[in-house]
């Protein structure tokens, strides 16, 4: 067996972040941390996709991670990015908890079909609701860490290095889940139900987990997003977000827990390159991308990495 | 307060309005196993040629009762530029790919397509109303009603009419049949599957065009039009049961009236209840309700 590397590089990785972060620019620093939230989500789709599931109503515990930091933005007055994340992770998986006995049963389109339905049924009531700013959404307080807010000038970096110590022990956290018997029994479900059933193992169980993990991701990663960007909208929960994140797992692939982060540096990449050029046809860079990512990269940006190792 | 009459009227004229936007999309998951999201931008698309293709029609001082022609024309047009290209040119290679993947495919589509909109059109907002005020208006329990939304009513009548006929009375429909079951033993039996593919994609978008077209007078045709569509196209369609021709019709009447009854009494959750219907059909019968049992492949 190889040596297990992931450990590793992910502290490469943030030693990279907090080195080089002092040499960004700003606004760079602000779509490191917005990859980070981001990646969080994708990491969770990563999850179910190694079972054979995509779930195009992912937006859904995104937006509930982002109303419950801005909940308590609201309500407390609460800045503090780990309270805020660790709450909107929360709220996530106790709403996933409770819809995964129902999601657990279903399959291929249709298990993407009902979570689209879901999201958009929280969607139909945010963008109605008077008391969270119906469409106009609302703004938040701005971000503490640990009660602190820090100096203007600081206030990118220390953000980013949060965000990405938060993403990365989580990736790390998920690696070591993946490396459980629970956590290997999901590519064994997509290969072949049934077998996994005559195993003695309890596929819907296994599914049930993964689905509350994804969503306590996605929570962590759109509390982190709304105090990132200081102000959140309905949209947030609406199916063209949940498109861009199941884009964005398409583009990193499956095959690390690394891969979501960087799929989504690139998708952050793309984007605001492809704004800058052309404001107007952002959305056809885009498309051309994904389409480009479906036929010529099947297996996601982290196939270039995986197969340079074993050749 | 009675409110029954309006209530029923709205009802069956969104339910038409959205049987003509989202038949299309069950039949091509019908018989090629794609939900396409691109049946959005064709929506678009045909909103756009009809409304702008109507007012040069209308500025050139041609007659406006020809402009329901002109309506037509330009969901043909729009339809015979762009969807042969994107099955022929795309989508034929994906078939082999799962169904997930190639709803991304047509996702990504979408996001080309609505860029190719802006670069068409621009990102100003075209009227034409003139279609829509020519026919005056009836009224029912004191609420007055445009009579072009009759047009509508008529236009998804005969579409569902028309589809049935052609499915169940004629050659052509039988062999779709054919192919929809079984798609390589039609192929073996020297069934040209391609071309039905081709056909019957080209007439899906045509379809989703054509419900743009004869919306756009009614609307103001902005950027973004179609995002709305998809989701309520999938909402329908999954209602009635992905792939039947009646489900699309009874989901487009189900979300209709739901719709219409929650707009006249309680307008904050509309959106709220036709997605629940969705997932609440999709909780108890998963393949709709008119759906048939898949038997489970091992």
């Amino acid at each position: 067996m190889k040596p297990d590397r992931t450990p590793a590089l992910l502290g490469a990785i943030l030693a990279a972040v907090v080195a080089g972060g002092l040499l960004l620019p700003q606004w760079t620093l602000f779509i490191l941390t917005l990859a980070c939230a981001q990646g969080l989500v994708v990491l969770g789709l990563v999850l179910l996709q190694r079972a054979g599931l995509v779930s195009f109503g992912q937006a859904l515990f995104y937006c509930i991670g982002a109303y419950t930091a801005g909940g308590l933005s609201r309500a407390f007055g609460t800045g503090d990015l780990f309270v805020q994340m660790a709450a909107g992770a929360a709220a996530a998986a106790l709403v996933a908890f409770v819809l995964g006995f129902l999601l657990a049963r279903y399959r291929g389109i249709f298990f993407g079909l009902l979570s689209l339905a879901l999201s958009m049924i929280f969607y139909g009531l945010i963008v109605k609701s008077e008391a969270l700013g119906s469409t106009d959404g609302m703004n938040l307080v701005k971000t503490t860490l640990f009660g602190v807010r820090p100096d203007a000038a600081w206030v990118r970096y220390a953000m980013a290095v949060a965000a990405a110590c938060v993403a990365l022990g989580a990736a790390w956290l998920t690696h070591r889940y993946l490396r459980t018997p629970l956590g290997r029994l999901s590519p064994a479900i997509k290969d072949n139900e049934i077998r996994v059933e005559y195993m003695g193992a309890s596929v819907r169980y296994a599914i049930h987990v993964n689905y509350v993990i994804a969503a306590t991701l996605a929570g962590a990663g759109g509390a982190l997003a709304a105090t990132t960007v200081g102000h959140i909208d309905p949209e947030m929960a609406y199916w063209t977000t949940s498109g861009e994140f199941v884009f964005i797992a398409i583009l990193s692939g499956t095959g690390s827990v690394i891969a979501p982060f960087l799929g989504a540096l690139v998708f952050g990449a793309i984007h605001t390159v492809a704004y800058d050029v052309s404001p107007n046809t952002w959305q056809m860079s885009m498309g051309l991308a994904l389409l480009a990512a479906i036929v010529f990269l099947p297996d996601g940006l982290w196939s270039l990495f995986a197969k340079r190792k074993t050749a | 307060m009675d409110q029954v009459g309006p209530v029923l009227v709205d009802g069956v004229i969104y339910s038409a309005w959205l049987f003509i936007a989202a038949v299309g999309l069950t039949l091509v998951y019908g018989v090629m196993k794609i939900l396409n999201v691109t049946h959005g931008s064709f929506y678009a698309l045909g909103a756009y040629a009809g409304a702008s293709l109507t007012g040069a029609w209308l500025a050139r001082g041609y007659p406006p009762a020809l402009s329901y022609a002109v309506l037509l024309g330009g969901a043909l047009l729009v339809t015979l530029v762009f969807a042969p290209a994107i099955e022929r040119g795309l989508l034929r290679f994906m078939y082999a790919k799962d169904e997930v993947v190639i709803l991304l495919v047509t996702y990504a589509l979408f996001l080309i397509l609505e860029d190719t909109i802006k670069l068409i059109w621009g990102v100003n907002p075209y009227f034409v109303a003139e279609p829509y005020a020519l026919l005056g208006s009836f009224e029912v329990g004191g609420l007055k009603y445009p009579t072009y939304n009759l047009i509508l009513v008529g236009l998804a009548l005969a579409l569902a009419a028309g589809l049935a006929w052609v499915l169940h009375s004629t050659r052509v429909g039988k062999l779709l049949l054919a192919v929809i079951h079984d798609p390589e033993m039609s192929r073996a039996l020297g069934v040209n599957v391609d071309r039905y593919y081709l056909v019957t994609f080209t007439l899906a978008c045509f379809l989703a065009a054509l419900g743009g077209s004869f919306t756009a007078p009614t609307v103001s045709v902005v950027p973004g039009l179609g995002v709305d569509v998809i989701v309520l196209s999938f909402a329908v369609v999954v209602i009635g049961g992905l792939g039947s021709l009646p489900g699309a019709a009874l989901g487009a009447v189900i979300v209709g009236l739901v719709r219409s009854v929650s707009v006249h009494y309680m307008p904050q959750v509309e959106l709220f209840v036709i997605y629940s219907v969705m997932a609440l059909v999709l909780a108890f019968r998963p393949r709709g309700l008119f759906g048939l049992a898949e038997p489970r492949k091992i």
